[in-house]
């Protein structure tokens, strides 16, 4: 093995007075070789994204160096000042970061962008650099390099972005490449190709990767060496293959078996259950008009969607974003109407509900929300969080508030949660109060729209063991929208694909992963990350 | 880019033919405006001869249809009060209102773009906490309370400045200063805000990550992207400013259009009237249209 370009010792951050720990690092030792990655993993709050800003000189002010030192190229970058970190950044350090579109000037050309890379080290002329943005983003994939550079970045897909911002980190052949979660916020079919890339270029070029993920199937895939953090602290480290196939710390272990398995576990076929949810036919078109006299763009979202839901039943509705999946869950609680198709609860038509009896009957479908922090009201308390919509539909309000507190028991959470503000919970809490505040109305159904994706392994782990509980015992039935096919294939009796707003399959969870028959399907599997590694975990 | 600009002229015609119409219709709902002009003493024999005169007797769609062709070629009839042309009035106290109105927005933008960059770059300092003094006691003083001190201490005390009239361009400065200090309040917390959004984004700190001098990402990425909302405010701040200088021309006595609008109604002067109506409303037309096409120059997003 080669000498570590970068050797982080004793890495100790600061987190300022008042914070739930005193570091947000801990006596953290990594080296990064070249021609190496180096993954590392951890929840959120681990201390792994700012492991990664002090690499990069870009720690947020809050935090203070209490001790430690990152030598590289001969010298600590802990003691370096602001003018040497400009020297150093892009030049011989890059970084490429989570989201694609934020990370990107809205207003700058992405061929400007690019070239600003040679410009902010006062290399190349003018027409040089421009020369070089194209050669860079025809080296990352980009498709019609001379077009594209000169495109905005809205213009672009998210995969397209991130490639962008990876010919950006690449302009100047650094030693270390610092990519924080670069994956997290693409579709998984874009996700393999740009682990790809990564893997590509770091080979050819020979440099040190430096790789936060908190996603073991990302791991899988790419790297070589893994450190596990947990709350700032290194607790295991090694080589990839070690680390996943033989975990040595306990919490490595119980982050490994957090992670949803690719083998779906076996499942009774669901036939004889009453039908709770009927959807047939269901189509929705956009048109967004450009201005007011533009020529309005089409955009089908959903098309003939149909399928039957029964009760004590979960149907995973997975799919690429812009698939239609999330706008045929918003159709089905009649959040936005359809332009076509039914919706029936049992034997009633939903469709044809007027207002008033709309507001009744809603109570019977409940939605599970994504984001657990802006889908609560932050003014109002638990209780009255989940107990505010039976008391609008006519429960007497002790009977809700009582019924409030059971319900908090139902998901897990003690009582003495009732009277504290949702801003006092965690992610995982809070999407358990979300779920308690769902399952106050006695619905039929359930609507889970991407219910665990914000969630840490761990806690979405535990959530989903909640919902498959909730399902067994209440005997709801549940709508699961999701883009992670692991998720979908812990939770789900019966699996629809969505693809460009059509279901192109539909089959029960345990004979879709084994045998897909789409193609479009297959292609979905073939990119879930660390395929392989399922087995063995 | 082309599309839509055209798009956005169009959207300007129609607001230009509405106003038109609005200003042209307000004005004849106002009374009956024969009798306005043949004065109190009038008998009905004159004011049918009035009415006749000024083809007041014709349908209202015909009077409109003539009055916006003359509008068009920018004359508005003879004033009621004045022996001169209404468009030789106007056009007199044209350049007193707008030369005010331009000064004091630059004053205004001048002050309030660097003391927000600056209140934005030194959040909860001393220099933050003193910016916004400086903007809540703009927002707070009225302007002819404003003037009047202005006035005391630089012409009266200090005797730099000339109290009043419109002669020279110092004649100008302090009008300038109180008109332009009551719009800066709100430039100068657009700025900011917007400041304090975008130095924590994401994109600044890919700029930061590229190695790229400060200077650089402070007007290219940070101020550019800060900017675009305070163009549009700008733009309407300026309208407010050519419309309300009505009270900075009393208290500077500047001859300007607010003096006159002010004495034309007072006189029921009402062609008069009329013009100014329609002229500040197509000024506040093209400033809104300036601004969204400027902002589309800026912000490749918003071209579609």
């Amino acid at each position: 093995m080669s000498e570590p370009v970068v050797q982080i010792r004793n890495l100790t951050l600061a987190l300022p007075a008042g914070a739930d720990r005193p570091h947000a690092v801990e006596d953290l030792s990594l080296d990064l070789v070249p021609g190496k990655i180096l993954c590392v993993v951890g929840e959120s709050g681990s201390g792994k994204s700012m492991s990664a800003y002090a690499l990069t000189g870009l720690l947020p002010r809050a935090l203070r160096i209490a001790g430690g030192e990152i030598r590289f190229e001969g010298r600590d970058l802990l003691r370096l000042d602001e003018r040497a970190w400009r020297e150093l950044r892009g030049r011989r350090i890059a970084m490429i970061f989570q989201e694609p579109m934020t990370a990107l000037n809205p207003v700058m050309r992405i061929g400007d962008q690019i070239a600003e890379m040679f410009e902010a080290h006062d290399l190349l002329t003018q027409k040089e650099r421009r020369e070089r943005a194209v050669a860079l983003a025809r080296e990352v994939g980009l498709p019609t390099p001379e077009q594209i550079v000169r495109s905005y970045p809205h213009q672009l897909s998210g995969g397209q972005r991130q490639r962008a911002m990876i010919a950006m980190a690449l302009a100047l052949e650094p030693a270390i490449l610092v990519a924080d979660e670069p994956t997290t916020a693409l579709d998984v079919t874009t996700q393999a190709q740009i682990l790809k890339l990564i893997r590509d270029l770091q080979q050819r070029r020979n440099m040190a990767v430096l790789f936060i993920t908190h996603d073991f199937g990302v791991v899988a895939d790419i790297a070589d060496h893994v450190a596990v953090l947990q709350r700032g602290r290194l607790v295991e480290s090694g080589p990839a293959e070690a680390v996943l196939r033989s975990p040595q710390a306990a919490y490595t272990r119980a982050l490994l078996a957090a992670v949803p398995s690719l083998t779906p576990p076996p499942r009774e076929p669901i036939t004889a259950a009453p039908v709770a949810l009927s959807v047939a036919n269901l189509a929705k078109t956009y048109a967004t008009r450009t201005g007011l006299f533009g020529k309005p763009r089409v955009v089908a979202a959903v098309r003939e969607v149909g399928f039957d839901l029964r009760r004590g039943e979960t149907l995973g509705l997975v799919g690429e974003s812009g698939s239609g999946k999330s706008t045929t869950a918003r159709l089905a609680i009649r959040l936005i109407e359809p332009d076509r198709g039914t919706v029936r609860l049992g034997s009633l038509d939903f469709t044809a509900l007027g207002p008033t009896s709309l507001r009744d009957e809603r109570r019977r479908i409940q939605m599970i929300f994504q984001d657990p922090f802006a889908s609560l009201n932050p003014r109002r308390t638990v209780e009255q969080i989940i107990a505010g919509g039976p008391i609008a539909h006519g429960t007497p309000a002790r009977q809700a508030r009582a019924r409030a507190r059971e319900l908090l028991d139902l998901v897990g959470l003690p009582p003495s949660a009732a009277e504290r503000y949702p801003n006092a919970f965690s992610g995982g809490q809070r999407q358990r109060i979300g779920i308690a505040r769902a399952l106050a109305m006695e619905p039929d159904v359930l609507v889970a729209d991407e219910a665990v994706s914000a969630l840490d392994v761990s806690v979405q782990a535990q959530v989903l063991a909640l919902l498959e509980d909730l399902k067994q015992r209440l005997g709801i039935a549940m709508l699961f929208i999701t883009h992670d096919l692991r998720v979908a294939a812990t939770i789900c009796d019966r699996i629809a694909v969505m693809h460009r707003g059509e279901i192109v399959e539909m089959n029960r969870t345990e004979a879709l992963f084994r045998a897909p028959e789409h193609p479009y399907t297959r292609s979905l599997l073939a990119a879930v990350p660390g395929a392989l590694f399922a087995g063995t975990a | 880019m082309l599309a839509f600009a055209l798009r956005r002229i169009l959207v300007a015609v129609s607001v230009a033919l509405t106003v038109s119409v609005a200003s042209f219709v307000l004005l004849h709902l106002s009374g009956d405006i024969a009798t306005a002009i043949a004065g109190p003493e009038a008998i009905g024999e004159q004011i049918a001869a009035i009415r006749a005169q000024h083809g007041l007797d014709r349908p209202l769609i015909v009077q409109y249809a003539a009055w916006a062709w003359r509008a068009l070629h920018l004359d508005f009839g003879r004033s009621f009060y004045f022996p001169e042309h209404v468009t030789d009035l106007v056009a007199a106290r044209m350049p007193v209102t707008l030369t005010l109105g331009v000064i004091a927005l630059a004053v205004a933008l001048l002050v309030a773009i660097p003391l927000g960059v600056l209140a934005a770059f030194h959040r909860d300092t001393w220099l933050d906490r003193a910016a916004l003094a400086v903007s809540v006691l703009g927002q707070a003083m009225p302007s002819f309370w404003f003037g009047l001190t202005l006035i005391l201490i630089f012409s009266v005390n200090l005797r730099w400045l000339p109290v009043s009239g419109n002669a020279t361009w110092k004649h100008f400065v302090l009008p300038a200063v109180a008109l332009g200090y009551y719009a800066m309040p709100a430039v100068m917390r657009l700025t900011r805000n917007g400041m304090l959004e975008v130095l924590s984004s994401d994109y600044v700190r890919t700029a930061r990550a590229k190695g790229l001098a400060p200077r650089k990402i402070l007007v290219r990425h940070a101020l550019r992207n800060a900017v675009i909302p305070v163009i549009a405010l700008a733009a309407v701040q300026f309208g407010f400013m050519l419309g309300g200088s009505i009270v900075i021309e009393a208290v500077f006595s500047l001859q300007g259009l607010g003096q006159l609008a002010w004495e034309s109604i007072a006189r029921n002067d009402f062609p008069v009237v009329q013009a100014i109506v329609l002229v500040l409303a197509m000024i506040y037309i093209a400033l809104t249209l300036a601004a969204d096409l400027l902002n589309a120059l800026l912000d490749p997003r918003l071209r579609t």
